[in-house]
């Protein structure tokens, strides 16, 4: 009888709304705690990396041109879709070794921080801004606007709500990203692209790629349109010079507790820019 | 008698606008034949021995002799901020911190012609800016800071509220008393202990504000002062016990600091340099943007990392308005700093002037026309006459590498697009002017502009509580504002 | 306001009049003065000060005695130095314009009159014109009118143009100084616009106040003047003066004046053919300063004459 052997899915890189291959045609095998392979993922290359910044790059005008409030829409509505496939996220998870209760909560937990980052897209410039009472006859005020193209390491662990904590809170105010996720989690990270495929999210506001972290670490800090890096997710062991090449571009380097909700978090992305203008007849 | 203008007036002088000089006196300061390191609290003498010498630049005469501070000197001062950190000021409640920001405030209020002529002597700007802008801003900056110093909670409400402790900073030579004021009174009211280093060029006024930091009785090592060159500020960045640094200066040294704290995860702030695009549309105010230009580009004989040193100018007034600019240079006053007339001073080392005259001549190299007025320049002293580059290309260096001195080039435009298009080509953002009458489009053009700090029919203002600092390669962190404070406190947003 | 232009009455060529920004025509105006004026530039510019004035009365109580004295003291400022210049002109009311004649009679002193309907204007242009003509045949040399500030600020600008025409016409030889009456046009922008609409209209002279109200002239209001003279010079070659008045009392303000004249347009404005100051009270306070100078120590009212 056919349908009784599982079509496996095939893990691929999340580039400008689409799903490539490694330009390399390498991949990485994940497996379950038994050992038994569930995946045999793409493992991105320095060029796919280029390829993500071009898009993240291309994406990020008209990304942040758009009103905090549809921003806020569709990242609202990623999250529907996300409770729409709970079950899968759970089961993923199982799948890497989480047990049934804790792989619901880190689910729920990763909706809620998404719906609550989203909710933040029309009101972090009113907590974060502000109008300035300067000495003489001018209008001042300070606003926040994204830095542009950030590059996250996304943490291991844990894998779905780790990913979502670095992410949302960089793309709701109009960055666009580019993620890189190592072994295991990398299956969180890529159904997540599935799910903001068929979102209303742009191709390229958000570009992830699988692969090895410490490869692609020195790729990503020295790149020089990437305006910041979120290195939150590095292991413990990573070479720390490694990202002494974030000084090139002069990059922000952003390095925190993975596992945050905070509106910190998203001023960690923010440029504030100040504007005069003179009071007169 | 007849007609009383029969009287020979050739005995007279005609009234022009050659002003008679008016010098502002020096005689309310008193320049030390040497100056020590100020370190928990007292002057002392480096562990070294070694010195230097600091110069007028408008007259290449020695002021006064200088402590350069050595690597043991600086783990002194740190050790002293160190302890003072943990033994007062951590305790100490902010109302009581405002209580000493308010006293430097007034002390520099009080003594504020003494600083600006001191300013002026050691840094070569003209007197009427250190007297109308560099001090009273530097005053303001502690006034409002003080203010600060125990409502932060109210600043960044619903967190825990933590110093890093021992604050490394080192400032540039442009504006010496003012960047120390930026970048003191925050740390101070967020209750950080600090050390800092003035530019070697220009370490006077700090050494003042030292007296000052003594006078009002502020614990000792809450504020130490080493002077000195690269190596003393290097030590300072490598200091393992110096819990966060902030810098002003140029990118590349920015860079080399980012380096060393990156790999070592240690908080930073960086305000580098800039290539302002300043930009003028057809409908503008144009003789207000004249003056807009010139204070943008002249204003501290352009050594000012925000100077508007591009300008670009709407295709259909260009003629027009560099005619007019070019008119309005002819009258600016180059000369003695201390000449209360004086628009243009002296240009602060003469390394900053072989710089500048080098970059001027790959730009004429490069094919760019030379306008520069015919005033005539001082024989001793560094000096560089107000200067406009035209014919100037997006790719000719002139046009992207920052000359820091009184050069501006030129460029013009046809749409707004391609204003934009060329404002932002440039790694850096650290400010932008706009000229028009067309409100609208100065929001369309603001919202668009690459830049921290954006001047709309006006420039080169600045006030403690106006956030100030850059996009990109102009560095990151704010000073200023309530944005400002959040770089001297833990976790407090922004780039650590 | 956005660019506009007007036409110019000699050519039909349009003129173009920039906007203006307030803040920083104020801040420029400040700036200016600053200026430290010092030692000999201070003599110098307290001379320039005397032969740039129009020494005024516009009282309804003037009398011909007044105006007598008033003539002598424009000739004569300083009876005991003959150092001191006299002044340009004597502006007056045209009642009084043959007894300022017979006054300044053998000098270089000019003799100034308001005339058609001043300070509001508001009569008709028949009867303004007639006044003018009037004043000029009792020997004015130079007629200072008002613009009218209701046909101007109502949108009629045609009206206050061709009202400025035919009372050039009317003036023939004498000089005509257009009274913009800067303190009742609301912004800078409108005495830019005012400006532009004289001297194309034929004006030889714009001047910012007929001293009744009490916004008068102020630096920045004649900065935005002087930018509006060099423009137009600029454009069509011609070369308007400027006139000050209203409210300039001290030697200080005096000499602020003259920076921003020979800042913004030039030295060759610094002269009584280009640049007046209309005032009554201002020629005691420089001659009490230029007594400083001569002798090192502070004079007192006392040791000038009052009229």
């Amino acid at each position: 009888m056919t349908g009784k052997i599982p079509i496996a899915k095939t893990y691929k890189l999340f580039i400008d709304g689409a799903f490539p291959r490694s330009e390399s045609g390498r991949t990485f095998s994940v497996n379950n705690p038994e050992g038994e392979l569930i995946a045999n993922v793409s493992q991105a290359s320095r060029k796919d990396f280029r390829e993500a910044v071009r898009a993240a790059r291309a994406a990020q005008l008209s990304w942040a041109s758009r009103t905090a409030y549809n921003r806020g829409q569709i990242l609202y509505r990623v999250a529907e879709m996300l409770e729409s496939r709970k079950t899968e996220f759970v089961e993923l998870l199982k799948s890497i070794g989480a047990n049934s209760r804790s792989a619901t909560r880190e689910v729920e937990d990763s909706i809620q921080r998404w719906v609550w980052y989203a909710g933040w897209s029309d009101k972090y410039s009113q907590i974060l801004g502000s109008v300035n009472p300067v000495s003489g006859p001018y209008f001042n005020f300070t606003v926040p606007e994204p830095t542009g193209v950030v590059g996250i390491i996304a943490p291991t662990e844990p894998s779905m709500l780790g990913l979502i904590s670095r992410l949302v809170p960089a793309i709701v105010s109009g960055n666009t990203v580019v993620v890189v996720s190592e072994g295991e989690s990398s299956l969180a990270s890529v159904t997540i692209g599935e799910v903001l495929a068929t979102s209303d999210v742009p191709a390229g506001v958000v570009n992830i790629l699988t692969g090895d972290q410490t490869d692609l670490l020195p790729w990503m800090v020295g790149h020089l349109d990437v305006n910041a890096v979120d290195i939150s997710g590095i292991s413990h062991e990573t070479d720390l010079t490694l990202i002494e090449e974030a000084a090139s571009n002069v990059k922000r380097v952003i390095s925190r507790q993975v596992n945050e909700e905070s509106l910190e978090l998203i001023s960690d992305f923010l440029e504030m820019k100040t504007v005069w203008h003179p009071i007169g007849r | 008698m007849g007609n009383s203008n029969s009287k020979d007036e050739s005995s007279l002088e005609d009234f022009g606008i050659e002003y008679a000089s008016a010098i502002e006196s020096t005689s309310l300061v008193n320049i030390k034949d040497k100056y020590g390191l100020f370190i928990d609290g007292n002057f002392v003498d480096s562990s070294s021995g070694k010195s230097f010498k600091t110069l007028n630049p408008s007259t290449e005469k020695p002021l006064s002799v200088v402590t350069e501070a050595s690597s043991d000197d600086v783990d002194r001062a740190v050790r002293s901020a160190s302890v003072s950190y943990e033994k007062y000021w951590k305790k100490m409640p902010g109302a009581d911190r405002a209580r000493y920001l308010f006293r430097i405030a007034r002390h520099l209020q009080e003594r504020a012609r003494e600083f600006a002529v001191l300013e002026t002597l050691d840094g070569g700007k003209p007197i009427k800016e250190s007297r109308d802008v560099d001090l009273p801003l530097a005053a303001a900056h502690f006034f409002y800071h003080a203010g600060w110093a125990d409502k932060l909670e109210y600043a960044f409400p619903q967190r825990k509220l933590e110093p890093h402790g021992v604050i490394g900073q080192i400032i540039p030579w442009n504006f010496p008393l003012l960047m120390a004021a930026w970048k003191l009174a925050p740390a101070l009211a967020c209750g950080n202990t600090v050390v800092l280093k003035p530019a070697e060029t220009t370490p006077l006024t700090a050494l003042l504000l030292a007296e000052v930091i003594r006078d009002v009785d502020l614990p000792p090592g809450v504020v130490n002062i080493v002077t000195g060159a690269g190596e003393t500020g290097s030590a300072i960045v490598e200091h393992p016990e110096v819990n966060k640094l902030a810098f002003t200066g140029s990118t590349e040294v920015g860079k080399l600091i980012q380096r060393s704290a990156v790999k070592r995860n240690l908080p930073l702030t960086l305000e580098l340099g800039g290539k302002a695009p300043h930009i003028i549309f057809e409908d503008a105010a144009l003789d207000q943007a004249v003056e807009g230009v010139i204070n943008g580009i002249f204003f501290n004989q352009g050594h000012v990392c925000c100077a508007g040193s591009r300008l670009l100018v709407q295709e259909s007034i260009a003629d027009y308005f560099i005619d007019r600019l070019q008119k309005r240079i002819e009258l600016l006053r180059v000369g003695n700093p201390l000449d209360k007339n004086t628009d243009i001073g002296a240009i602060n080392s003469l390394a900053q002037l072989e710089r500048i005259d080098q970059l001027v001549k790959a730009g004429i190299d490069e094919g760019a026309e030379v306008f520069k007025p015919s005033c005539s320049l001082p024989e001793n002293g560094y000096w560089y006459p107000p200067t406009v580059l035209t014919g100037v290309q997006q790719s000719h260096r002139v046009a992207r590498e920052e000359i820091f001195g009184p050069v501006l080039v030129v460029q013009t435009f046809r749409t707004a697009e391609e204003a934009l298009e060329k404002a932002n080509n440039t790694p850096y953002g650290l400010s932008a002017g706009i000229w028009t009458e067309k409100g609208s489009l100065i929001h369309w053009m603001a919202e668009r502009l690459r830049a921290g700090v954006i001047w709309a029919n006006t420039f080169n203002k600045f006030d403690p509580t106006s956030p100030f600092g850059g996009y990109k390669e102009s560095g990151f962190g704010r000073e200023g504002g309530m944005q400002g404070l959040a770089a001297y406190l833990k976790n407090s947003g922004g780039n650590s | 306001m956005p660019t506009s232009t007007i036409t110019f009455r000699e050519t039909g060529s349009s003129i173009k009049v920039t906007p203006v920004d307030e803040v920083s025509l104020e801040a420029r105006a400040a700036s200016l003065a600053t200026r430290s004026i010092k030692t000999t530039s201070k003599r110098a510019a307290l001379h320039l000060a005397i032969r740039c004035m129009d020494l005024t009365t516009l009282e309804g109580a003037d009398t011909p005695e007044k105006v007598a004295s008033l003539c002598q003291k424009a000739k004569r400022p300083d009876p005991s130095n003959h150092d001191v210049p006299s002044v340009a002109a004597v502006c007056i009311y045209p009642e009084m314009v043959h007894h300022a004649v017979e006054g300044t009679e053998g000098s270089n002193v000019k003799v100034a009159s308001v005339a058609g309907a001043f300070p509001s204007g508001l009569s008709t242009i028949e009867a303004r014109t007639a006044d003018i003509a009037d004043a000029v045949k009792r020997g004015a040399d130079e007629i200072d009118i008002v613009l009218n500030r209701s046909a101007f600020l109502s949108g009629d600008e045609q009206r206050a143009f061709e009202e400025i025409v035919a009372s050039k016409d009317a003036c023939g030889e004498a000089h005509l100084k257009v009274i913009l009456e800067v303190g009742e046009l609301g912004s800078y922008d409108k005495i830019r616009q005012a400006s532009m609409l004289a001297m194309a209209a034929g004006a030889d002279f714009i001047k910012t106040s007929t001293g009744k109200i009490p916004q008068a002239s102020s630096l920045p209001r004649v900065l935005c003047m002087a930018e509006a003279v060099r423009d137009f010079a600029q454009q069509t070659n011609i070369s308007v003066g400027i006139k000050a008045a209203g409210g300039i009392r001290t030697a200080k303000q005096a000499w602020h004046y003259l920076v921003v004249i020979g800042e913004t347009l030039g030295t060759e404005w610094l002269s009584p053919e280009m640049f007046r100051i209309g005032a009554s009270s201002l020629l005691n306070d420089v001659l009490l300063q230029l007594n400083r100078l001569d002798s090192g120590s502070y004079s007192g009212p006392d040791y000038v004459t009052v009229d």
